[in-house]
């Protein structure tokens, strides 16, 4: 057995989802190779070749990749998969645009966000926008899946010595081309992007307070949320609000001032990996999911918060 | 031009999803069915091309049990000219429905094929790829925007991080993100005009597919629920554990 | 420019009593061998998205209706298969009524546990196959009227406006749909039933209309406790029947319908007169008695709902007919209280009204009438006999409290017919005494296992509302809710929703504010009915908004 791994990059650095998808993939009793297609990416090729598990890396250098246009890329995979009882993507933009097309082809199904490797055939993904979660087992040859990041720690990145194989295949059939792109430039990352979230309640008491929560997630480079009591309130406009209604955020860290956690809340956040909540009445229910809580008056506690980091 | 749009009848976004006591499945009984709302901006794209002048017809396909007609008279209300009914079993895998779509395609010969990146029930984000794999098509995946210019069409796509523009060459295969446009609603009038619009119904010998079974649904458990953690005594006690045993920040 | 367009007959609401009237007209145009256009406008996303009841349904306007239902796969399935009536003592004591001293109206033999939403999916899909016109999500948010003072249609509300009621990108006007003759079947204290009654006075010479505020769960319980077909009703604790607690009225039910589920729920009288009373708590409570504890132990809650019921009954019952239009079910407040049941009775005026309907539209084309024959109809018909004789059940409740006015309707209802009707004209609103009457209710916080809070109740509804649109709320005088509510009573709509929707929430410096979280309301029209001062009116908000019961 031998796993084919598609690896996150921008040509120039090998992005983190490809070491959880590494992670996902050492699960399974296998040879790991990792593909590095793009153009000019030999330097993330280099980096690949350190992940510790990988045993290869396909480098398939061509311009033709630069863009990860699914439909080229989408053929050397399929050209390359034969060899494999596994083909692995991060279930990234890039991975979520090619691997179905892959599968396909292949004539086999493709397992979306994995979470857990239960065994070489058998996964658990989340259904329903998380609400329910299925144990799905593959009845093809080869399986192809793509991996939900935050489900895995990630593989260590440095250590390893793969070899680098250089793959000749060009693959162009020019159906599609790249016009352009923008990156989002913004002081705050986006709410459902962002590695960390802070959000106010109605506990915040009006808009202005607010710029406390600002202050904390300027240091920690989070976004900032609120809960619908907040909204409903008026202290924040509704693009804010995170739960049930609102936008589901699934953050490595969300931090919950003055929020009691009404479900619908917690709908909206509680994928998160670590929830802290800081609220002074000890009974709220969002205690209740916090991995760390302070019962503390949150116009103390906050300001010392953003002191301290 | 031609259109042709898909969708698909979910559970409603607003109803909560409940395991079933077996683990067999979700409960579906009796609970409100919907539009897939990815399906529902696809078919408001392809009214909008024809609002525009840029597309003369729009077809609808859908693809499951009887039922989902309902769902193609919805499209039919909000616009679209015709539909077309692919009598299934409940919830075929998504290479079986790209299978079935490609004959249709294959038939009808659209310019433009436009689907929902989802569906809302089983979150595969699979059918359109598969579809433009197997009629080795273009692809313009998590679409925001779309130009059309002659034979082609410009797709803006929301990836992780920004945004990315690709041409692809017409016929193709677009697939709808939520900030594409805000789907109107159907007005009673059109509801009424769309019972008498024409659906054609189909089955899967109809069309000479034959499907496969590529996976097994195990099992179906709710997610694990949360357990409290443990409560600290000051910010510096708070700091320290995200710092060292969160390793958070 | 709004649109409009014409049927004959314009019935709003597709509950029991709306959708018994589009069917029987459609059968008989059919048999007839007549056109006739007929539209069912309904609120609810979809049809039986906004009903909730017990249910113990007494099949006999179905049989009526469609005697072959069991054939045609009506989802009546689960027949009662005992009865059992309860007096809660206290907490912990219950003790069972023996069965000859329980009211004859109460026995439910030859009756089915069923979902009232499960029968409406039903009935509408058999309306649709005999050629009506359903149109879920769309709400009829205002009467026209026509040049002579009839009711002439009624208006769909507009879609997509947003709080000030400005055009949002995806307006769409509502249309007004004009019919020779309106339906109004919106359920109890339908907003547009209220306006008729007052216009046209439907309700000179009758008694104040009596309502109460039911709050229902359903629950997977255990497979092992559960028993198929049994029905129990009590009443007693938790609601206070002593004067000294205020005097609040009500019973619970729980059913052990099909599929290893159970329905619980309490109905509290809309009399009462503590303005701390909660009847979400006391529901809450309630479940913790070991009676029903019992049973739910082990199971886990699957849905979440409440409602008013119009329970005023004959005495308070409105004359139904009006030129142009109908008022029936619910709406005009057919339930026969002394059975809490109001299924049949609903479904049984809509069959009258449409043939009354057809008599009239088969010889004239001419709309606007007032069907004054609907009355010496109905009066005919087996649901007035019903209501007749169960005419002092409520008020003998309501005036001599819970014990002594069963034993009234004991003797009523089972041995000699009294000779007199006992009047109950005090309405439910203005009898709340000062919040100093009494001292706060204290409610044990829930336990998460069989009771629990607000919004994780409100969560298993699948309310929801559009963001952003006009508040479907209406406070005639934004003063009151701080300025007297407040003052006098602790604002009971904080208790008295089920919901959460009204909050007071105390800003900084101790300064307070009033909040409408419109999003999370239920359409159960109690804050509609037990404002103190009727400073609230319920309107429809935007089609499809309110709550997604399944199987309720
Ligand atoms: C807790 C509870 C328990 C009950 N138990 C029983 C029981 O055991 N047995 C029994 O027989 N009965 C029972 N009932 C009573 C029974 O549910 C009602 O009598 C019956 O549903 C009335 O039917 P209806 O058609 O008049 O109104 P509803 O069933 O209320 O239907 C009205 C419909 O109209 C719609 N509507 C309202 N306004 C508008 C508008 N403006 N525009 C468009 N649509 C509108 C509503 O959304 C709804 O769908 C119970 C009721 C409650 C609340
Ligand atoms: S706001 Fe009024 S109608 Fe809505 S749930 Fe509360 S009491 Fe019922």
């Amino acid at each position: 057995m031998a796993i084919l791994i598609i690896a996150e990059h921008d040509n120039s650095t090998l992005k983190g989802a490809t070491l959880n998808a590494v992670a996902a993939a050492c699960q399974i009793d296998a040879d790991l190779d990792l593909l590095v297609a793009g153009a000019e990416c030999q330097a993330v090729a280099e980096q690949a070749s350190k992940v510790m598990g990988v045993s290869k890396v396909l480098l398939a250098d061509h311009s033709a990749y630069e863009h990860q246009l699914a439909e080229n890329l989408c053929e050397l995979v399929v050209e390359l998969s034969r060899n494999y009882s596994h083909v692995i993507a991060p279930a990234t933009s890039n991975g979520k645009n090619v691997l179905p097309r892959v599968a396909a082809l292949l004539d086999v199904a493709q397992i979306s966000d994995i979470t857990s490797v239960e065994s070489e055939d058998t996964f658990q993904r989340p259904i329903y926008a998380g609400n329910a979660i299925a144990t799905v087992q593959s009845q093809d040859p080869i399986k192809v899946l793509t991996v939900r990041g935050a489900a895995f720690d990630a593989a260590v990145a440095e250590g390893g010595a793969a070899e680098i194989v250089a793959i000749a295949t060009v693959c162009n059939d020019e159906l599609s081309s790249f016009v352009g792109e923008e990156v989002a430039v913004s002081d705050r990352p986006e709410l459902t992007a962002a590695k960390v979230v802070i959000s106010g309640g109605r506990g915040m008491g009006n808009g202005e307070n607010f710029s406390l929560l600002e202050k904390v997630a300027d240091k920690l480079g989070a976004a900032v949320g609120a809960s619908r009591a907040a909204v409903d309130a008026g202290f924040v406009p509704n693009d804010m609000q995170v739960g049930q209604t609102g936008k589901i955020v699934a953050p490595e860290l969300y931090i919950a001032v003055g929020i009691s956690g009404a479900i619908q809340h917690l709908a909206g956040m509680k994928d998160s990996k670590v929830i802290v909540a800081i609220n002074k009445d000890e009974e709220a229910p969002i205690f209740q999911v916090a991995d760390y809580g302070l019962v503390a008056d949150l116009f103390e506690a906050v300001p010392e918060l953003e002191a301290k980091l | 031009m031609k259109v042709l749009v898909t969708v698909k009848r979910v559970i409603d976004y607003n109803v909560k999803v409940r395991v079933k006591s077996d683990h067999s499945d979700v409960d579906l009984g009796n609970v409100k069915m919907a539009l897939n709302p990815f399906c529902e901006i696809a078919v408001e794209e392809a009214v909008r091309l024809k609002e525009a002048g840029s597309a003369a017809e729009v077809v609808v396909v859908s693809v499951g049990r009887k039922a989902c007609q309902e769902q193609v008279r919805t499209a039919l209300a909000l616009g679209a000219d015709r539909g077309i009914h692919i009598e299934t079993e409940a919830s075929p895998e998504s290479l079986n429905v790209a299978k079935l779509l490609a004959k249709v395609v294959e038939h009808e010969q659209p310019d433009l094929i436009i689907t929902g990146k989802q569906a809302i029930d089983s979150d595969n984000n699979q059918t359109g790829q598969m579809l433009a794999a197997l009629l080795n098509l273009p692809q313009g995946t998590f679409a925001s925007e779309l130009k059309l210019t002659d034979g082609t069409v410009n797709v803006t796509r929301e990836v992780d991080g920004g945004l990315q523009t690709v041409a692809l060459k017409l016929p193709a295969i677009v697939t709808t993100d939520l900030r594409l446009n805000e789907p109107r609603y159907a007005s009673l009038p059109n509801i009424m005009k769309a019972k008498r619009k024409p659906l054609e119904v189909k089955t899967p010998a109809d069309l000479g597919v034959e499907t496969k079974t590529h996976t097994k649904l195990v099992k179906v458990t709710p997610p694990a629920e949360r357990q409290g953690g443990i409560t600290v005594s000051s910010v510096d006690e708070l700091v320290e554990k995200l710092k060292y045993d969160a390793k958070v920040i | 420019m709004r649109e409009s367009m014409e049927f004959d007959v314009v019935i709003v609401g597709a509950g029991p009593a709306g959708l018994s009237t589009a069917c029987r007209l459609m059968q008989q145009a059919n048999d007839a061998g007549q056109e006739l256009s007929v539209c069912v406008v309904e609120k609810g996303s979809e049809v039986g998205a906004h009903i909730l009841s017990g249910a113990v349904v007494e099949p006999r306007a179905l049989n009526e209706l469609f005697p072959d239902w069991k054939e045609m796969g009506a989802p009546l399935k689960t027949e009662v298969t005992e009865d059992r009536i309860y007096l809660l003592k206290d907490d912990q004591k219950s003790s069972k009524i023996p069965n000859f001293l329980v009211p004859k109206t109460m026995h439910n033999h030859g009756n089915y546990i069923a979902s009232v939403g499960n029968l409406c999916r039903w009935l509408a899909e058999q309306a649709e196959q005999l050629g009506v016109e359903v149109f879920p999500g769309f709400p009829a948010s205002y009467i026209i009227y026509g040049d002579d003072g009839q009711v002439a249609g009624i208006g769909t509300g507009d879609m997509g406006l947003d709080e000030e009621g400005n055009q949002k990108d995806t307006y769409m006007p509502g249309m007004d749909l004009l019919a020779k003759y309106t339906v109004f079947t919106e359920g109890c204290r339908g907003h547009l039933g209220k306006e008729l009654i007052a216009k046209y006075q439907l309700n000179a010479g009758k008694d104040a209309q009596h309502y109460g505020i039911g709050i229902k769960e359903l629950w997977d319980i255990d497979p092992a406790k559960h028993e198929p077909g049994l029905v129990l009703h009590g009443t007693g604790w938790p609601l206070s029947f002593k004067e000294s607690e205020g005097g609040a009225s009500g019973g619970f039910f729980l059913y052990h319908a099909e599929d290893n589920q159970v329905v619980v729920g309490l109905i509290t009288d809309l009399n009462y007169d503590n303005p701390h009373l909660s009847p979400f708590d006391e529901f809450q409570r309630m479940k913790h008695h070991p009676l029903i504890a019992d049973t739910l132990t082990g199971g886990k809650r699957v849905s979440y709902g409440a409602r008013a019921i119009t329970k005023g009954g004959y005495n308070a019952l409105p004359k139904m007919s009006m030129p142009g239009a109908l008022l029936l079910g619910c709406d005009a407040g057919t339930l026969n209280f002394s059975k809490i049941k109001g299924t049949h009775t609903a479904m049984k005026s809509g069959m009258v009204a449409a043939e009354t309907l057809f008599e009239v539209l088969k010889i004239s084309n001419e709309g606007g009438q007032n069907l004054t024959a609907y009355g010496d109809n109905f009066k005919d018909s087996w649901v007035y006999e019903e209501l007749y004789t169960s005419r002092n059940f409520g008020p003998a409740l309501h005036k001599y409290g819970t014990v002594i006015g069963s034993a009234l309707n004991y003797i009523d209802q089972n041995i000699v017919s009294l000779p007199f009707t006992i009047h109950d004209n005090y309405p439910d609103y203005n009898q709340l005494k000062s919040a100093n009457a009494y001292s706060p209710i204290d409610y044990q916080k829930p336990d998460g296992v069989l009771s629990f809070d607000k919004p994780s109740s409100v969560f298993l509804s699948n309310t929801n509302h559009e963001e952003s649109q006009p508040c479907h709320l209406q406070l005639s005088d934004y003063s009151i809710p701080l300025g007297k509510n407040l003052i006098m009573f602790d604002e009971p709509a904080q208790r008295y929703c089920p919901a959460g929707v009204y909050e007071v929430i105390e800003g900084e410096k101790g300064s307070k504010q009033f909040q409408i979280n419109s999003q999370n309301c239920l359409h159960c029209k109690t804050c509609d009915i037990k404002d103190p001062t009727q400073n609230i009116t319920w309107v429809t908000p935007e089609g499809g908004g309110g709550p997604n019961y399944p199987n309720m």
